[in-house]
């Protein structure tokens, strides 16, 4: 194991400050290298770390000293374990290939610079989240994340939209944050620490305690805020607002899969608390479900991959709630590769259209920009869970850890399959075969530039091998790489599980090639006139925007605006009102209109004489 | 350093610099400009210097006394602990920013130095005293220059405001004054130095305390200010002049929970405990109301203003949850509360000279008439956006370390106020972003198009702020450090108490 190891989110931080600082002056190739190169770097320790892990050597983990307040001491360290290994090699891959993609899909943009310093920002942040050992610092890293989600999702915030949806980014999952904030709170209170192992040390003796149940739903508030679960998910579809790259990186691969990792890496707390676990469960079904539902009737390419990544969060929480720590974790590390190559794809698309993202216009590109397709289709695959794609993999262990626990969970997560299956081919049909819907956009497309190819077939390296190949990587099963807590909670094996998995995705893709490439339009439209109160409702999302501007926002509006009346008028209407009828009595006895300075003579003697009487009644 | 009277001169050098002033030609501007910022440097190398040779262990460093007026008691006594220091340091650099922060001021520039410099050793001197007597000396020497600054150089209303500030600072000096009165003689120590004070008093009725203590309240709520006595502060915010209200928000909010900390806690422990669920209910309506009233600004600085409002609130929880009895968290709370007192002063600071960079270029603060300036100022937005989430608690900025380990200690004793204050930081959150939101974005603003970006002097009074916040966020030990003797020393005294 390399001593240097808390370099892997040093250098990015690094390369960030030097991007703030100089990064204009080095030039739209340099600059983005910096961050690249650092980056890079953190994915090269980050797999010598995981050889030496893989070699048997013993867990990486450093700190120092930070603050000691009252009876809470706390120190600042980096871990690295086999969990963060299999999520670490991950970030750092993807964010070094999205961030050489940008360079393609960012050039000539007014705020190039600005983009890349937030990346690098970004990518420290989320290193600091996953290897932090301690919850404050693990807060640390997951607020810089927020920080920069916001600053990105606005990045065009010449359009006020764009900039609508970074507040309404960071407002959600800053109420998500509450949790974290009240968890560690309660933590320092019963376990007295806020060190990683410190915790879980504490809770070891308490299993089914209150205050374990309360933290551990705590942090899965702040993990719904941040995973975009129900009910904290409507801010994820709106941040599609942010240049794509973005989109791929936070809103896909890391940022909004750190919820997830939120749980994971406080399992030990979740396992003590059957209550949580159940919680954890439900909420990532119902979640899955829902989104998975929605992503079926959009329009916007990004749109369907946001829906799409909310329903596979879903995914993973499902797992961790029904004791699939493995399967849910491995589902992060495969999820980030496949969505991070569709987000990319689908910027590769949007790019060659000027940026068109309705697939209602697109259609045909297939021959006119093959390695995008191709790409995205591996990507589709992958995520629709066809073997040996590393989807499958990760969703076969999800279903089976759900059917051993429970058969609704099961189903829920089959027909989330299906579902997934179905709206991922609709959007490969939609955007790439069939004839061209919009003859305009259609002629200007083109395959994007090698800057942004190469990064997308990099991607689909590991869409394609990772699963099949992670136990010779990890030199051992995957379920045993990330056994919780040293102990492998091996799910035997389920034909019936297997079958089913893998038979969901084929009849989704068969049901979405036929119904997208077959059934003629005028078809699909009867189909949606019957069902038109159906179609109303999901299109619009069970309008849970709506009822939340109508409650939420209008609410604290109209409370905001109440108080500030309250303030000026009734508040500050009383001192004035006070004032008034002190100078309505000075000036009828004349004894204050000399000017403040007597006044404030008199005040003064009358004070000290006041203060005499006072002195003269208590009695001395 | 053991022979130089480090206090003395950070109190009496201000003053002597006022009085070179007064020698000088009235029509004078570069001269007082100079003497100001010299003045004010050497007391940031004074105060450095004062960090530097501070150390550890317990009690009061750089201790002078004299017998003033020993017929009465009143002694000649100053001396600092961990939190007179972090706060001597953050007056200090405050007043070095807002000496040069005021070279835009053009008129009758000698009295405003001069008064400035007055203001100084008022602030010092509040810091510093260890005795009642030139305690309150030193509390009403910030008021009456204060009052001349806004009434002279502010704006439109600014009459109205300073009268508004004056009297009801006045009526709050004066209720605490006789509370004083009321120490010196109940306890009848026969001294006015707080220290013996704070030794005697704890042996009075309860009754007594409570009713000293409420006084003391009376004088050090209003400074604070603690909600429903805050109206004072956007209207003398609103019309000061910018470094006017930089050091108003920065420093002279401090003076209230600083002597809540150094005087009312320590000297009435039993009432204080009394109090204390009360003080915290105080913070939690401070952060609460402060935010919600700051949404529904649309003038910059009433939001900058309302949001000290909101921080100030920590300072009220935190002192209270301290106060109250506890088996633990109490230290947390109490160091908390310092700390917001210190990264406040910071973010404040930065946010009121934002406001004036704003200002200065669009001559209104109207925040719905702004909006796409990131374009035309993209050096002062990005400093803004700095700012704005120093304000709302970003970690990583200074602003979330105090309110963190506030509301940590604070979740012991009151945890259902905590709840209720982390719903507040919602609101805090949501006013800070829509006032960046309000400002920078948006498409290009062409009413603005032409304006120009910060200047060399605002980037020299703004960044050294920015690199503070920074390290007063990354790095909160060195701070925890001094902090941890005034804490403890006052537990004891609290923990003696019940």
């Amino acid at each position: 194991m390399p001593g240097s190891m808390w370099l892997i989110p040093v250098l990015p931080f690094a390369a960030s400050a030097v991007l703030l600082f100089f990064g204009r002056r080095l030039g739209a190739v340099l600059g983005p290298l910096v961050g690249a190169a650092a980056t890079g770097t953190s994915f090269v320790l980050s797999l010598l770390g995981l050889l030496a892990l893989r070699g048997g050597a013993p867990a990486y983990h450093a700190q120092i000293r930070w603050a000691e307040v009252g009876d809470l001491s706390i120190r600042m360290g980096f871990m690295f374990d086999k969990l963060e290994a299999a999520v670490v090699t991950m970030v750092t891959f993807a964010s070094f290939f999205i961030q050489l993609y940008a360079m393609g899909y960012m050039r000539g943009d007014a705020k190039y610079n600005r983009f890349f310093t937030i990346v690098s920002l970004f990518t420290a942040g989320m290193l600091t989240t996953v290897m932090a050992d301690n919850l404050l610092l693990f807060t640390l890293g997951w607020e810089i994340m927020g920080f920069a989600s916001f600053s990105l999702i606005g990045h065009w915030f010449e359009k006020i939209e764009n900039a609508w949806a970074a507040f309404k980014a960071f407002v959600t999952t800053r109420i998500g944050d509450l949790g974290l904030m009240a968890a560690m709170f309660l933590l320092a209170a019963q376990a007295g620490t806020l060190q990683f192992d410190g915790i879980f040390e504490a809770v070891e003796g308490a299993a089914g305690a209150w205050w374990v149940t309360l933290a551990a739903l705590f942090l899965f508030w702040a993990a719904v805020g941040k995973s975009a679960q129900l009910p904290l998910h409507v801010w994820l579809p709106d941040a599609m607002a942010g240049p794509t790259p973005v989109s791929a990186l936070i809103h896909a691969a890391t940022m909004v899969a750190a919820g997830v990792f939120l749980v994971a890496r406080n399992y030990a707390l979740f396992e003590a608390s059957g209550t949580a676990l159940d919680v954890v469960a439900w909420v990532g079904g119902v979640t899955l479900l829902f989104a998975a539902v929605v992503a079926v009737l959009q329009e916007d390419i990004k749109k369907v991959l946001a829906y799409s990544t909310m329903s596979q969060l879903g995914y993973m929480m499902m797992a961790l709630g029904v004791g699939g720590y493995a399967a849910g974790v491995f589902h992060v590390v495969t999820h980030g590769y496949f969505k991070a190559l569709l987000f990319l794809g689908a910027g590769s698309v949007i790019h060659a259209l000027h940026h068109e993202q309705n697939m209602h216009r697109m259609g045909g590109l297939f021959r006119r920009m093959p390695v995008t397709a191709v790409t995205f289709i591996i990507g589709m695959l992958a995520l629709a869970g066809i073997p040996p794609f590393a989807g499958y993999y990760s969703k076969d262990e999800i279903l089976l850890a759900a059917y051993e626990a429970n058969s609704a969970l099961f189903w829920i997560g089959s027909v989330g399959a299906l579902l997934t299956a179905f709206y991922m081919t609709r959007a490969v049909v939609l955007t790439f075969f069939g004839r061209p819907r919009d003859k305009h956009v259609f002629e200007h497309a083109h395959e994007s530039p090698a800057v942004m190819t190469v990064p997308l077939l990099a991607l689909a390296v590991p869409s394609l091998l990772y699963g099949l190949l992670a136990p010779q990587l990890l030199g051992q099963p995957v379920h045993q790489w990330l056994a919780f807590g040293g102990h492998a909670a091996h799910h035997e094996p389920s034909s019936f599980v297997m079958a089913v998995a893998t038979g969901v995705a084929v009849a989704g893709i068969l049901l979405g090639a036929v119904v997208f490439g077959v059934v003629p339009a005028a078809s699909r439209k009867a189909v949606i006139s019957a069902l038109r109160p159906l179609y109303t409702v999901i299109k619009n999302k069970f309008y849970f925007d709506e009822l939340y501007q109508a409650v939420f926002v209008r609410g604290t509006r109209a409370l905001a605006g109440v108080a500030g009346v309250v303030d000026r008028y009734v508040i500050d209407g009383l001192v004035n009102g006070a004032a008034a009828l002190t100078v309505f009595i000075g000036s009828q006895t004349r004894r204050l209109t000399n000017g403040f300075a007597q006044a404030y003579m008199l005040v003064l003697v009358g004070g000290v004489v006041l203060g005499i009487i006072v002195f003269q009644a208590i009695g001395g | 350093m053991t022979g130089l009277p480090l206090l003395s001169l950070l109190v009496w050098l201000p003053l002597a610099g006022a009085v070179v002033l007064m020698f000088a030609g009235r029509e004078q501007k570069s001269l007082p400009r100079a003497v100001a910022t010299v003045v004010m440097a050497v007391q940031v190398v004074l105060a450095l210097a004062a960090w530097a040779g501070f150390g550890d262990g317990p009690g009061f460093r750089y201790v002078e006394r004299f017998e003033w007026l020993p017929s009465v008691g009143v002694t000649y006594h100053l001396g600092i602990d961990g939190l007179g220091l972090t706060l001597v340091a953050l007056s200090a650099v405050i007043g070095l920013i807002a000496a040069v922060a005021s070279y835009g001021i053009q008129d009758r520039v000698r009295d405003f130095y001069l008064y400035l410099l007055l203001l100084q050793t008022g602030i010092m001197g509040v810091f510093t005293a260890l005795d009642y007597i030139l305690f309150f000396i030193f509390w009403e020497l910030m008021l009456v220059p204060m009052y001349f600054l806004i009434g002279i150089w502010g704006h439109d209303r600014r009459e109205y405001a300073a009268i508004k500030f004056f009297v009801y600072t006045m009526v709050g000096s004066m209720i605490m004054l006789v509370s004083i009165l009321a120490l010196y003689f109940a306890t009848g120590a026969g001294t006015f130095d707080m220290l013996a004070i704070a030794e005697a008093a704890p042996a009075l009725p309860l009754a007594v305390q409570r009713l000293i203590f409420l006084g003391l309240f009376a004088g050090f709520a209003v400074k604070v200010p603690v909600v429903p006595l805050h109206t004072w502060l956007p209207d003398a915010h609103v019309e000061a002049p910018t470094p006017i209200s930089v050091i108003l928000a920065a420093v002279l909010l401090k003076a209230g929970g600083y002597a809540f900390f150094r005087i009312s806690l320590p000297t009435l422990p039993e009432a204080a405990a009394a109090f204390g669920y009360f003080f915290a209910v105080l913070g939690i309506i401070n952060i609460v109301w402060g935010a919600l009233v700051a949404l529904a600004q649309t003038d910059f600085k009433r939001v900058v203003a309302y949001s000290s409002v909101s921080h100030m609130g920590f300072v009220m929880l935190g002192l209270g949850a301290a106060a109250l009895p506890a088996v633990s968290g109490a230290a947390e709370a109490l160091t908390g509360a310092a700390y917001v007192m210190l990264a406040h002063g910071l973010n404040s600071a930065l946010l009121f000279l934002l406001v004036g960079v704003y200002y200065d270029r669009l001559h209104t603060r109207d925040l719905n008439a702004m909006g796409g300036l990131f374009k035309a100022m993209p050096f002062a937005g990005t400093v803004l956006a700095w700012a704005i989430f120093a304000n709302l608690g970003l970690p990583g900025l200074s602003g979330f370390i105090g309110e963190f380990f506030t509301f940590l200690g604070a979740y012991r004793t009151v945890p259902g106020l905590v709840y209720v204050g982390l719903v507040g930081l919602v609101l805090v959150t949501a006013f800070n972003l829509w006032t960046l939101h309000r400002v920078n974005f948006g498409p290009p603003n062409e009413r603005y198009g032409h304006l120009s970006d910060m200047t060399a002097r605002e980037t020299l009074t703004l960044v050294p702020l920015v690199a503070l916040t920074t390290l007063l966020g990354v790095y909160p030990g060195f701070v925890f450090d001094v902090l941890n003797q005034p804490v403890t020393t006052l537990l004891q005294r609290l923990a003696a108490g019940f």
